[in-house]
């Protein structure tokens, strides 16, 4: 990113400087809040102890990492952001910022996160960073997403680190549970998007990007949406099952992915009727995020309690 | 350029340098936290 990154968009055609909130708008600063609260909950919930410092600095990285690879798939997606009412007022879209200067600064970013994650708590998760920018910016965005309608369950991917390199920064080795961590949020994407996509109108299909719901149809969708879920109960629960947790966090996932599949249940096996409502979609969506936060919250809360001498 | 467009322009600018400066200063922070700590360990 040059210093004098400019954009013409004066009236008489005279380069303006482009605004700083036009850069930070390109990290998607929304999809970020689930980034920075599940990197928390993988550091807090991780045996062992890390320096409050060395703790911040982990989610800073990882934060600065998911901001960087949203930055390149702005970047990326510019013209296909262009073609979608949701998304054709973003900076780029927007004529407000150069290409160069968003691509400049999301390979800056990303840099910037590995560097700082590497020096200051470890290489094995400054490289798994490394690895999440790799997977989300390139194989994710400019790969596969405009060519498979399982495209969300690749992206699903990308979310999922943040949790896992949050605990590997603390304990610096890969083991059980910061896999089951992403296996978690691996499987949760797909119902929960797909259950957007059900109730919302995109232009996905306009812009050539294959969503399942317009590819396959609804019934494989509805189906699909099940079977994830019905994958995600044995996952979730797993943790509590080999004994990574007590029975605080084994409670809760059995309870919060019993609801999630009493939910789940009627979207997989209905079909939209002509005037349509779509309540137990939009009840499933809302829901999915709360089984989220609530899943994680109880996790952190778990192993405080276990490391405190709360619980035996 | 038109006054008002001259205006903006030192406006827009003059934003990003204090963010870029604050953020540059905050690093300059936390990387002097970073090194204390990791020369205690």
């Amino acid at each position: 990113m040059s210093m004098d990154a400019t954009t013409t968009s004066t009236a008489s055609g005279t380069p303006m400087p482009t605004e700083w909130r036009d850069f930070f708008t390109l990290t998607k600063p929304r999809v970020m809040t689930l980034v920075i609260f599940t990197a928390i909950c993988g550091v807090l919930a991780a045996p062992g102890s890390i320096h409050p410092v060395l703790g911040f600095t982990a989610i800073l990285a990882i934060s600065m990492g998911a901001g960087g690879s949203a930055v390149l798939n702005m970047w990326w997606e510019a013209d296909i952001d262009a073609g979608m009412k949701r998304t054709m007022n973003r900076p780029l879209p927007g004529g407000r910022m150069r290409r160069e200067d968003a691509r400049d600064f999301g390979i800056f970013l990303s840099a910037v996160s590995v560097a700082l994650m590497g020096v200051a708590i470890g290489w094995l998760a400054a490289a798994l960073l490394a690895l999440a920018i790799v997977y989300y910016a390139v194989i994710y965005t400019m790969w596969l997403k405009p060519r498979t309608p399982q495209n969300i369950v690749i992206g699903g991917g990308a979310g999922a680190f943040p949790p896992m390199i949050g605990w590997i920064a603390v304990t610096g080795e890969v083991t059980a549970m910061p896999i089951l961590l992403f296996a978690i949020i691996f499987f949760w994407t797909p119902p929960h998007f797909w259950a957007l996509a059900l109730f919302v109108q995109s232009d996905y299909a306009k812009v050539g990007i294959p969503m399942l719901p317009v590819v396959a149809g609804e019934k494989p969708t509805r189906r699909q949406i099940w079977w994830y879920t019905l994958g995600l109960t044995p996952i979730a629960i797993a943790p509590w099952a080999i004994g990574g947790t007590s029975w605080i966090y084994g409670m809760t996932a059995v309870t919060l992915s019993a609801l999630f599949m009493w939910l789940a249940w009627p979207v997989g096996q209905r079909m939209r009727a002509e005037v349509d409502t779509m309540l137990p979609e939009k009840k499933l969506f809302k829901f999915s995020i709360y089984y989220l936060f609530a899943l994680f919250a109880a996790l952190v809360l778990d192993r405080v309690a276990a490391y405190q001498g709360w619980i035996a | 350029m038109t006054p008002e467009e001259q205006a903006e322009f030192t406006r827009r600018r003059k934003a990003r340098n204090y963010v870029v400066a604050g953020t540059l200063l905050f690093f300059v922070v936390l990387f002097y936290a970073i090194t204390i700590v990791r020369m205690g360990d």
